[in-house]
C-alpha cells in the first residue's frame, strides 16, 4: 500500500515537473507583464477621403500629396463627364516628431493657400494600460487669393482668412474596421452676405473597411449645423477606395465636394450627391 | 526502511527539479536584413525573450513582431500590416533543442539548434548553427541563418519584388543569465 502511495505521489510529482517543462509557456508568462502595445494603422493615409484621419506622418518623414477633383460627372459628354474641369491641390506635409505634423498646400479652386498643424494627443492602446481611442487635434488656416471681389470693396489679407479646428477621435475596432468622429469648428473672417454664418459647427463621420491587405473602402460624411444660404450649401458626402503600393497610397474618390480643404468641403459644398452632382477625384501620396 | 527509500526518492526528485538550471533573457536581440536590387531593409528587435533549460538542452524563443524597429516608419507599418500581419499573428516562436549541449564550455563553439520555427502562423522545422559559450553563469548564443519568406506564406507583390528579398538574413545575439521565477 505504501509502495502504491509512493508511486502515485512520485507520479504526480513528475507530472508537475513535466507541466513546468514547456519553455514557451514560461516565456508567455514573462511576456504578459510587458505586453502593452500601441494600435497602429487605424487608417491607411493621413486623409480618410477629403478630411484628415488620426494618422500622422512619422518623425522626419516628408510626404508629397497631389489631389485632383474633376468636374461633375453629370455635366455630360460635352465636358467629358467632368474631366475637362479640374481642381488640383498639392501639398508638402512633414513630421516634426512622431506626434506633430506640419503641412502646407495650394488649391487651384479660388487660388487658396492653406497651412495646418496636426498633433496626436492620445494613441489607442491594448494590454495592461489600454486606451480605447486615438485622439488628435487639428488646426488650419486658409487664405483665398482669387480676386473675385468688387473693385471698390478690396479685401485685405486678414479678411481673406478662414480657420478650422478639429478634434479627431478614432477607434480601430478590428484589423479591418476603423471609424472616426470629427467635431469641427470653422471660422470665416468674411462671408458673402450678412445671412451667412461666420462660425460653423459640424460633425464628421468617417470609416474604413479593409477588403484585402492593401485595399480598403472608405466613407465620409460631414454634417454642418450652420449653413451658408447664399450658395445653398450642402453636407459633404464621399466614398473612396484606398490602394496601397510600396511608398504610395492611391485614393480614388467620389464626392459631392470639388474642394479638398476643410473650410471648403465642409462649409462650401453645393453639389447634391444623390442628384448626380458627383466629382471623381484622387489623392496620390508619396512618402520620402 | 521503506519510508527511508520513499523520502530518499522524493529528495532525489526534488533535487532533479533544482538541477533544472534555466537560463533566460528578456533583451535578446534579433536583426533581419533584406538585400534587394532597389533597397536594403534592416530591422532590429532588442526585446526578444529566450530561455535555455540546461538540464535537457531545450530552448525556446518568443519574438513580439511589433517590437521590430525599422529606419522608416512606413516600412514598419507595412511589415506589421501587410507582411507578417501582427494583429493576427503577434508573435514568432521557436522551440527546439541544442544538440550536443553537454560540450558547452568557456570556449566559443559551434552548436546545431534544431526545432520548430513559427512565423505568420506557419510552423517549419529548421536547423540553425549557433556559436555558444558559457562564462560566469551566462550563456552566450550568436549566429545567423536565412529564412525563405515563401515558406512562411509571406507573399511579396510583384510591384515591390525589387525592394524586398525572397530570403531574409536573420542574425541573433542572446545573453542568457540564470532564471529566477
Amino acid at each position: 500500500m505504501k509502495n502504491l502511495l509512493t508511486t502515485i505521489f512520485l507520479f504526480f510529482l513528475s507530472t508537475f515537473i513535466y507541466a513546468q517543462d514547456d519553455l514557451l509557456d514560461i516565456l508567455d508568462d514573462e511576456n504578459v507583464q510587458t505586453d502593452q502595445s500601441m494600435v497602429t494603422s487605424t487608417f491607411k493615409g493621413t486623409r480618410i477621403i477629403n478630411g484628415h484621419s488620426v494618422e500622422n506622418r512619422k518623425d522626419r518623414e516628408l510626404e508629397f500629396i497631389i489631389s485632383h477633383r474633376f468636374g461633375r460627372i453629370n455635366s455630360g459628354f460635352y465636358d467629358l463627364f467632368g474631366l475637362d474641369n479640374s481642381n488640383i491641390r498639392f501639398s508638402l506635409e512633414y513630421g516634426l516628431t512622431d506626434n506633430l505634423t506640419i503641412g502646407a498646400g495650394r488649391s487651384s479652386f479660388e487660388k487658396t493657400y492653406d497651412g495646418f498643424l496636426k498633433y496626436s494627443l492620445f494613441k489607442q492602446k491594448t494590454g495592461a494600460k489600454s486606451f480605447p481611442f486615438a485622439i488628435s487635434l487639428f488646426g488650419s488656416v486658409a487664405v483665398k487669393t482669387l480676386k473675385d471681389y468688387d473693385p471698390d470693396d478690396k479685401r485685405t489679407f486678414a479678411e481673406s482668412l478662414s480657420y478650422v479646428s478639429q478634434v479627431l477621435i478614432a477607434r480601430k475596432v478590428s484589423p479591418s474596421f476603423s471609424y472616426q468622429l470629427t467635431p469641427t469648428y470653422i471660422h470665416r473672417n468674411t462671408v458673402s452676405i450678412a445671412a451667412d454664418p461666420h462660425d460653423i459647427f459640424a460633425l464628421g463621420f468617417g470609416s474604413r473597411v479593409k477588403v484585402s491587405k492593401r485595399v480598403s473602402i472608405n466613407g465620409e460624411y460631414f454634417y454642418a449645423f450652420d449653413k451658408s444660404t447664399s450658395i445653398n450649401a450642402r453636407n459633404s458626402l464621399a466614398f473612396g477606395v484606398d490602394i496601397e503600393t510600396g511608398g504610395h497610397v492611391f485614393q480614388l474618390i467620389l464626392s459631392n465636394a470639388i474642394t479638398m480643404i476643410e473650410k471648403s468641403f465642409i462649409a462650401e459644398t453645393t453639389g447634391d450627391f444623390f442628384g448626380g452632382d458627383i466629382h471623381f477625384g484622387f489623392n496620390i501620396s508619396r512618402t520620402f | 526502511m521503506k519510508s527511508i527509500i520513499t523520502i530518499f526518492c522524493i529528495c532525489f526528485c526534488l533535487a532533479t527539479v533544482n538541477s533544472q538550471e534555466r537560463y533566460f533573457t528578456k533583451s535578446g536581440s534579433i536583426n533581419f536584413f533584406s538585400k534587394a536590387p532597389l533597397e536594403d531593409i534592416t530591422a532590429d528587435n532588442n526585446q526578444v525573450l529566450s530561455i535555455i533549460d540546461a538540464s535537457n538542452s531545450k530552448m525556446a524563443i518568443s519574438i513580439l513582431m511589433k517590437s521590430f524597429l525599422f529606419d522608416k516608419a512606413l516600412m514598419q507599418e507595412h511589415f506589421n500590416e501587410n507582411y507578417v500581419e501582427s494583429d493576427k499573428y503577434p508573435k514568432a516562436t521557436f522551440k527546439g533543442e541544442i544538440l550536443e549541449f553537454n560540450e558547452l564550455s568557456e570556449n566559443p563553439n559551434e552548436f546545431k539548434v534544431k526545432g520548430i520555427l513559427n512565423i505568420h502562423g506557419v510552423a517549419k522545422e529548421i536547423t540553425v548553427n549557433a556559436t555558444m559559450y558559457k562564462k560566469d553563469d551566462t550563456i552566450f548564443a550568436t549566429g545567423n541563418f536565412l529564412i525563405n519568406l515563401e515558406d512562411f506564406n509571406i507573399k511579396i507583390p510583384a510591384v515591390v519584388a525589387k525592394n524586398i528579398a525572397k530570403n531574409i538574413k536573420v542574425t541573433f545575439n542572446f545573453k542568457h543569465t540564470p532564471f529566477k521565477k
